[in-house]
């Protein structure tokens, strides 16, 4: 495994020194995601090649595997013990890595409740545009040594550094989980998410859709009973089936082919004034939006930073828009002075974010 | 800019009463929690607003003036330590909850807001804010950003990294950055993770949107007690492994839990060589279902008495002895020495294991007290600083146990920062490179430097000796606070 991360080096030394832009490619599962590169580069790096989970002690709910590991048989290993990568992670394909995961930062229906990537992320091994190798946070819970910098690499989209190594925490699986499902409007089920959000409710994933709020309830057996009593509403049958199409978007919303977007905002924004249809998850925080012909990107971004939050162009995207909502001047002159320091080059996935860095 | 001078242009946009510079109204704020570590500034100021903050801000930076921020002083690792010839930026006037959505679950308070006062403030919504340093009733909320603050329930609720969604942070050149939203994330690089813990190294932070959670219908207590470390640290396994993620979970050791029970009488087993309370909390069945399995896995790992809380005011008294670990210290020794190690739980044994046989190498007694959950161990070194020699025995013995924490494939400081104190140990756990990066990451917020200069990373030339939180029988500050 040591020649991998040194053939790594080599290539990283070698863009640097001709600063050529340099790909790296995991499993490829979200190249639909985030800007094409401004420049296309021939010269890539097969980030898959370091793989394998390297430690994973159950009870100690901490897993450190390699970046190129396979996010299938991480989450199989973890199956295994009755543990779960609680963010849900969307793979969008069988060859979803870890390290893709870690980057693209993309969390599942739990995330309202558990958390989001970043949030399970303990430590990380990366490459700088240096070629050096550096170790920052651990494999423990606790740890405020340094700067965040395993934090920082979420959602980086491949532009601070290559992946080598990703400490998780990770959970137990809940014992009893189902879905209910009731009829309701948009406004009602905005409210209602929220409502229910701020009660002790074994709440752990949310989504409306089709003029239908599905909620799912996960814990003991009898904690979740005991909620489905207070709440009512009917039990679906294939609750499973139906939040993994929410989460790798394979649900009939998600196929239309047209730009989906996907706009993060504050949870109690009412029903968005932006004519499409949509699909609502994570207690109203989360609005997937397919717009109707004659919707622009700047209603979409604006009506979302009025709402607390900011717009991305999911899928789908035509070219002349950015696909990630712009940075005001102050933000983008920390984002270009941190990707400066991290890859002094200007190396890796240029632009895959943001034009600048 | 003289001294001054500098006063004079301070006041010219604050009033004369929020600028000091006399020494003994410059006293008050010589140290933080860690009070072995004692600087008087140059000046201190107690802006009362964001637009006051960044005038001082902007003064500085033109003046290259460095200015070290602070919020209640609790801290524990001289984080808040003031420079000789820089300006100390209290916060504490800053302390409003400027609103409260109960239906969205969030805050947004000043920094200067106290901990606990958030909670207080929304506990008619049925909310509170999750983590809860043992400090709460005293500690900021921008202190708690800065140190990315924990507490006992911080396995199963998240750090204030987990807890917060915004932050409003003006950096040393009096520009605002708002650093992550209303929303569950935001666009770009993570910075609200970054500013987590950056102990006042990269920005001033003015104002926190926190997230609330619903409090839980109900919690209750098992304590049980071991004839030995390794069951204890098994029995804490055990209830991992079995798949329960408790709200609490803390492990006492036999020297702790006598120097507890004579200073408290909470009931402990003094048999015992080592006691675990694991709490449950959530709905009603939730509860019932967890501590029953909770009590069945204390038996089968051995455990020789185990009791369950009946009621609240039992929960709070067996959870007594655990918070009063610290003041027993005080009782039983003239000085003790805190260290703040986080280990994998697997080698916790081991780790125990080591520290005793330090403890008689050196000759010195160590009491142990920690997070069992998450492995961040508070080992407390019992030593007499009037004994030529042993406060010098305790530092080597502490470094030692500092050294077996990063060996094992753990951290220095799990929530205390590095600040002034643990600034020679970054040297260990860390190589050039990172701390090259770390460096780095300071300079692209605050190029200059000014910001808390000399904390938190150590210079590429610096190493070394190993530092450590004095004190002197009971003459600690914040004496009334319960301990971690
Ligand atoms: C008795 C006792 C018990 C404790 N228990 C715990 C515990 O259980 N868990 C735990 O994690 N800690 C604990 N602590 C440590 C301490 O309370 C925490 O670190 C707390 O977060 C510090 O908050 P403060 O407001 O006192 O900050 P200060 O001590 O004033 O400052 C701490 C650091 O934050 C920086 N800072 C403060 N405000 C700002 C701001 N607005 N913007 C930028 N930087 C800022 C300062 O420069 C400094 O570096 C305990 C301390 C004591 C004395």
């Amino acid at each position: 495994m040591q020649t991998i991360i040194d053939q790594y080096k080599t290539i990283i030394r070698e863009a640097a020194e001709h600063k050529i832009p340099l790909q790296i490619r995991g499993g490829g599962t979200k190249y639909f995601y985030g800007s094409s590169p401004i420049e296309q580069s021939n010269l890539w790096l097969d980030a898959t090649a370091y793989n394998g989970i390297i430690d994973y002690e159950p009870t100690e709910l901490v897993i450190t595997a390699r970046a190129g590991t396979c996010l299938a048989d991480l989450e199989a290993a973890l199956d295994q013990h009755g543990q779960m990568l609680a963010f849900e992670p969307p793979h969008f394909g069988a060859a979803a890595t870890l390290g893709g995961c870690v980057a693209a930062g993309l969390s599942g229906p739990r995330r309202a409740a558990a958390g989001s990537v970043r949030d399970f992320v303990l430590g990380v091994r990366l490459l700088d545009g240096k070629g050096e190798d550096l170790h920052f946070g651990g494999q423990v819970m606790k740890n405020v040594a340094g700067y965040d910098v395993s934090r920082l690499m979420v959602g980086s989209m491949g532009t601070l550094g290559v992946l080598l190594e990703v400490s998780l925490k990770v959970l137990p699986k809940p014992v009893a989980e189902i879905t209910l499902c009731m009829e309701m409007n948009e406004a009602m089920a905005i409210e209602k998410m929220n409502q229910w959000a701020g009660k002790p409710l074994p709440i752990s994933a949310t989504c409306y859709t089709g003029g239908e709020l599905f909620l799912r309830l996960s814990g003991a057996e009898s904690a979740v009973r005991a909620a489905q009593l207070k709440l009512g509403g009917e039990e679906l049958g294939e609750g499973g089936a139906f939040w993994q199409s929410v989460r790798e978007q394979t649900h009939d919303f998600f196929q239309s082919g047209k730009p989906l977007w996907r706009l993060s905002i504050k949870s109690t924004t009412p029903g968005l004034p932006l004519s499409g249809l949509q699909l609502i998850e994570w207690s109203g925080s989360l609005r997937w939006l397919i717009g109707n012909a004659g919707i622009n990107a700047k209603t979409i971004r604006t009506t979302a930073k009025d709402a607390g939050g900011h717009a991305t162009l999911f899928r789908n995207h035509e070219s002349y828009i950015p696909v990630f909502h712009p940075l005001d001047p102050g933000m983008m002159k920390i984002h270009r002075a941190l990707k400066e320091k991290f890859d002094p080059s200007g190396i890796f996935n240029p632009g895959r974010l943001y034009p600048e860095i | 800019m003289s001294p001054q001078e500098l006063v004079n242009s301070l006041r010219s946009f604050l009033p004369a009463e929020a600028v000091l510079h006399e020494t003994e109204d410059l006293k008050p704020y010589e140290c933080d929690g860690l009070s072995a570590y004692r600087q008087l500034p140059m000046i201190v100021v107690l802006p009362r607003n964001e637009e006051q903050i960044a005038k001082i801000l902007q003064l500085c930076y033109a003046t290259k003036t460095p200015v070290v921020a602070r919020g209640a002083g609790t801290g524990l690792s001289g984080g808040a330590l003031p420079h000789a010839q820089g300006v100390l930026l209290s916060l504490a006037k800053l302390n409003q909850i400027i609103a409260v959505d109960s239906l969205a679950r969030t805050a947004r308070v000043q920094p200067g807001v106290r901990n606990l006062a958030i909670s207080e403030a929304v506990r008619p919504y049925g909310l509170y804010y999750a983590p809860d340093p043992s400090s709460q009733i005293a500690c900021s909320i921008g202190g708690n950003v800065a140190e990315n603050s924990g507490g006992v329930h911080c396995l199963k609720y998240g750090l204030t990294v987990h807890n917060i969604l915004k932050l409003r942070v003006l950096t040393i050149g009096g520009e605002c950055l708002e650093i992550g939203g209303e929303s569950l994330d935001s666009a770009g690089y993570d910075l609200l993770a970054l500013m987590t813990g950056s102990e006042g190294m990269l920005g001033i932070v003015t104002e926190i949107t926190v997230k609330l959670i619903p409090i839980p219908e109900k919690a209750q207590l098992v304590m049980a007690a071991f004839d030995d470390v390794q069951k204890a640290g098994n029995a804490v396994a055990n209830v991992i492994g079995a798949g329960i993620i408790p709200a609490g979970m803390e492990m006492m050791d036999k020297i702790t839990i006598h120097a507890v029970e004579e200073f408290l009488h909470a009931g402990y087993d003094l048999d015992a060589e080592a006691i675990l309370l694991c709490e449950s909390d959530g709905s009603t069945e939730e509860v019932a279902d967890e501590i029953q399995r909770i009590y069945a896995i204390m038996q089968q790992s051995g455990a020789t008495k185990i009791s369950t809380s009946r009621n609240e005011a039992e929960r709070l008294s067996f959870w007594a002895g655990r918070k009063a670990a610290f003041p027993a210290a005080g009782r039983v020794s003239p000085d003790y020495y805190c260290m703040d190690g986080t280990i994998p739980r697997k080698h916790l044994a081991d780790v125990l294991r080591g520290i005793e046989k330090l403890s008689q190498q050196y000759g010195l007694r160590c009491m142990n007290v920690f997070h069992a959950g998450d492995g961040n161990l508070h080992p407390l070194i019992l030593y007499d600083a009037n004994q030529p020699g042993e406060l010098e025995k305790t530092e080597e013995f502490g470094g030692k146990i500092l050294e077996m924490c990063i060996h094992s494939g753990g951290t220095i400081t799990g929530e205390h920062g590095v600040g002034m104190e643990k600034i020679n140990q970054m040297c260990e756990q860390f190589g050039a490179g990172e701390l090259e990066m770390f460096h780095a990451v300071k300079a692209a917020f605050d190029p200059v430097g000014l910001l808390n200069p000399g904390k938190a990373v150590p210079a590429l030339h610096r190493c070394a000796e190993l530092g450590a939180m004095h004190v002197h029988r009971g003459e600690e500050k914040f004496a009334e606070l319960p301990r971690f």
